[in-house]
């Protein structure tokens, strides 16, 4: 039985509220918030965020194949899931590609994944485009979201079983965008919205039939398109009952584009109960109908960082915060030398450190040692250590400091000394902070970011951030250990 | 560590030192000919004279021909040294260390940095290509997690702290205000100094070191030929040079609180030198005051105060011009700036001027007069953690 075994989503921190628009654009905004990614995060890194959200706790096969499927890749001409491949440490024989630059991308490569054998992760990213004061700009959102697909294994079980799925295509000029664009254009809305209606409905028909099953057998819908007012419109022609159309976050997330069907199937699945039939429905340049059943096994299974608990969290960000952050709105940078790009052959020959944050540890003494090292510290013997993964340490701040000199895309930079539960420490960078949040004893888990860009080559690697609690506060040890 | 030192085998003869400034109007080459021109003028030679040289500079040229060239030395030894901020001092190490050798009777240690070229505040090092994961993080904010560090482990309240660390720059700034030499000569005071915006952590622009042009020279020879070139000669008493490993960036026992690298060097020059108690022994110390929290941790580590006491002994004035063991009486990094190569040359030119009781009335320390004959000049280079540190101790007397 092939279906859904793991299913993630990574919202960013921070929150724009789309009140705080218009004052600053002269217009556009609208009603409540839509995410927005660091300075310091991409559609690569929101990917590895929201795999890493997907993958922990699952106990089958590692991924045999890796579609990474995005409306803003960070680079062209060479594939952009081998980073998303190098931070989840997948085996080397594994498959990663990009599924390429539409919104209707994600849903293709989890067609494919579902016809595909082994098991198959499924990511998006995007960090959607817009300009100030646009309705898409409102409208946008970013965010990752990741699906494993395969055969039920040991101790992973299939969450939801594939019944059926159809399609539509049809080459519809309901928005472009030339590469290197910071906007999309849009036909007239009226247009998009008389075609994909008949074409969505088509599919809709399609696939309960692969099913066999009737409209009144669907527990809960998600519509997932760019074009929202056909969204709408199809959803409404469905008939369904008050409910079963699921939420689209567009209120507090807003559309991440490529991502949506994945975070909007991956947050209907944390709601489901057993025995329930979910239909991802996506109206892009065509028309995607799949119907899911769950199994049993939903009733037990446990999200890591659950969709709705990421929604209510986060922190906001001024609007000139984000229009610094998108590159649109020019700053005066440091008075610093820019960063040097970083090596290609030493970025190679250090893979897992730098993509997969592994140390070394000292047999002899135990003594982890970040970067990895030969020679360990004390003295003792070389070549004596074996890898340490330390991406899903959790570790607290010893010391830490702002630094309002150093180059950053959005200074200052917040920095800390992290001893590492288990061992190891590391001096590094925080993200998702804002600097008095920062000391002694706060508790900080890994994240994977961009920490800049130089030479147009993506600079990747891991900050530290802080853990938070409920109400978003950061987390401190309970008791600091109190230093020599 | 295994050293012997050459304790009392070598004399340094003569030396020089430009105004640290920002020389917008001078070279590489015209710092060099004018700290070597002074510096071998003292010693009453000419160029010809010297042996072999030494050159210490970080990123200001490549290889002994900056220095071959600026002076045109004909067919001479040079070697250009760098160890990051302890390469002026790693310069006169290497040339004490072949006098001693027997391999040359006369030799030159100079020390030069051109940073104001650069267009960039600050000093920005020569980037190594490397795989993008290193820190980026400033220097001013890697030793400003000493403040915290130490506050909390010592149980001392945050902000008497920062004054105490702004009570070092007021100190040194004392001090460089009446040095015709230095780069910045006012005096600040703790409220001052206080009440610029912070930079990194706790740190305000006041507690970083300035950034300056300079260069300074020694002529060195055998100890038993001293004579012939100065009445008054320093012996080299010891040269200690500690390169960390860098393991207290990844060991979790380290506390920001001390810098091993320095306690390690400072124990071994006061091993070659016979120092017992470098407090009252000392005439005057020159120490690496990068940042302020850096010369309050060097207190410690260098042997002047007991361990969580440095923070005591500074707002009791212990290390003041004239008090107990005169600190940096030359103004210090704080008011000459740190031109990466000369700097350690030029702390060695202050000992040179106090002990022989050649400064200035309003800056010469009355420890000399008491009968002190001994100074000791101190670099780092790096960060917590991770530093290169040197060690030197001078004296007036040779031993019995």
């Amino acid at each position: 039985m092939r279906g859904l075994l793991a299913l993630g989503a990574h919202l960013p921190h921070r929150r724009l509220d789309r009140a705080t628009i218009a004052a600053v654009a002269g217009g556009g905004g609208g009603t409540g918030t839509r995410t927005v990614a660091g300075y310091d995060e991409d559609a690569t890194t929101l990917a590895v965020e929201a795999a890493r959200t997907a993958l922990r706790g699952h106990a089958g096969p590692a991924p045999a194949a890796l579609w990474f499927s995005t409306t803003t890749p960070p680079y062209a001409d060479r594939t952009n899931a081998t980073a998303i491949h190098a931070a989840l440490r997948l085996p080397a024989d594994a498959v990663a590609a990009d599924f390429g630059g539409a919104a209707r991308s994600s849903v293709a490569a989890l067609r494919a994944a579902l016809a595909g054998g082994g098991p198959t992760l499924v990511v998006a990213g995007d960090v959607r485009p817009g300009l100030p004061g646009s309705a898409e700009e409102a409208a946008a959102g970013d965010a990752g979201a990741a699906v494993l697909v395969g055969e039920e294994a040991e101790g992973a079980p299939v969450l939801a079983e594939l019944l059926g799925m159809a399609a539509r295509t049809e080459e519809i000029l309901d928005r472009w965008r030339v590469p290197g664009e910071v906007r999309t254009h849009q036909w007239e809305e009226r247009f998009g919205e008389t075609r994909y209606r008949p074409l969505g409905g088509a599919a809709w028909d399609d696939a309960l039939a692969a099913a066999g099953l009737e409209s009144g057998d669907v527990d809960r819908v998600v519509v997932a398109s760019p074009h929202a007012r056909a969204a709408r419109a199809v959803a409404k022609d469905l008939g369904l009952a008050a409910g079963v159309v699921a939420d689209d976050r567009v209120a507090t997330v807003g559309n991440p584009g490529a991502t949506q069907p994945l975070l909007l199937l991956a947050a209907a699945m944390e709601e489901a109960t057993s025995g329930q039939v979910i239909v991802l429905l996506s109206l892009a340049d065509g028309a995607d109908a799949l119907v899911f059943r769950t199994t049993e096994a939903v009733a037990t299974h446990q999200p890591a960082r659950p969709v709705a608990a990421q929604v209510a969290g986060g922190a906001p960000v001024p609007y000139p915060t984000y229009l610094r952050w998108r590159g649109l709105l020019a700053t005066e940078p440091p008075r610093r030398p820019e960063p040097a790009r970083p090596s290609a052959s030493a970025a190679a020959r250090n893979g897992d450190w730098k993509f997969g944050f592994v140390a070394s540890q000292d047999r002899a003494t135990g003594a982890v040692h970040m970067p990895p090292a030969r020679a360990p510290m004390g003295g003792g013997p070389i070549d004596d250590m074996e890898p340490r993964p330390m991406a899903d340490a959790v570790g607290t701040v010893v010391t830490s400091t702002v630094d309002r000199l150093a180059h950053s895309p959005s200074p200052p930079v917040v920095f800390a000394v992290v001893d590492f539960d288990g061992g190891g420490r590391l001096p590094v960078e925080l993200t998702d902070c804002d600097a008095g949040e920062v000391g002694i004893g706060v508790r900080v888990e890994m994240t994977f970011r961009r920490l800049f860009t130089a030479d147009g080559i993506a600079n990747y690697f891991w900050k530290a951030r802080p853990q938070r609690a409920a109400d978003g506060s950061a987390v401190t040890a309970a008791a600091p250990a109190a230093a020599g | 560590m295994g050293s012997h030192g050459i304790r009392d085998r070598v004399a340094i003869v003569g030396m020089g030192c430009t105004p640290f400034a920002e020389h917008y109007d001078k070279g590489v080459d015209d710092l060099l000919v004018e700290a070597t021109t002074e510096a071998l003028a003292g010693a009453g030679v000419g160029r010809a004279d010297a042996d072999a040289w030494w050159l210490g500079t970080a990123q200001s040229g490549m290889s002994g021909i900056v220095l071959a060239r600026a002076l045109q030395l004909q067919g001479a030894p040079v070697t250009r040294v760098e160890n990051m901020c302890a390469t002026g001092s790693e310069a006169l190490r290497q040339a004490a260390y072949a006098v001693a050798s027997g391999a040359y009777d006369l030799a030159v240690a100079v020390g030069v940095e051109k940073v104001k070229d650069s267009g960039y505040q600050g000093l920005n090092a020569f980037p190594v290509p490397s795989d993008g994961t290193g820190r980026t993080l400033t220097a001013a904010a890697m030793f400003s997690m000493v403040l915290p560090a130490y506050a909390e482990r010592y149980g001392v309240d945050a902000d008497r702290l920062r004054r105490v660390a702004a009570g070092i720059a007021s100190k040194n700034h004392a001090n460089g205000a009446r040095n015709p030499k230095a780069q910045f000569r006012r005096e600040m005071s703790v409220e001052a100094i206080c009440a610029m915006p912070a930079v990194a952590g706790q740190l305000g622009v006041f507690d970083c070191a300035g950034v300056a042009d300079g260069a300074a020279a020694a002529v060195v020879c055998r100890a038993e030929d001293a004579h012939r070139y100065t009445d008054a000669p320093l012996y080299v008493k010891a040269l200690s040079l500690v390169a960390g490993n860098g393991s207290g960036l990844i060991d979790p026992a380290y506390d920001y609180t001390t810098f091993p690298e320095v306690a390690a060097a400072g124990a071994d020059a006061y091993a070659q030198a016979g120092v017992a108690d470098p407090r009252r022994e000392l005439a005057l110390a020159e120490v690496h005051d990068c940042f302020t929290p850096t010369e309050l941790v060097l207190m410690e580590d260098l042997g002047f105060s007991e361990r969580g006491r440095a923070w005591l002994d500074c707002e009791k004035g212990t290390f003041d011009r004239d008090g107990e063991l005169p600190v940096n009486p030359d103004g210090g990094l704080k008011s000459f700036g740190h031109p990466v190569g000369a700097s350690g040359l030029r702390m060695l030119y202050e000992a040179w001027l106090q002990l022989r009781r050649e400064a200035p009335p309003d800056r010469q320390v009355a420890t000399v007069a008491q009968g002190r004959t001994l100074a000791l000049t101190h670099n780092l280079g790096g960060y917590p953690g991770e530093m290169v540190s040197f060690v030197g101790i001078v004296g007036t007397e040779p031993s019995a």
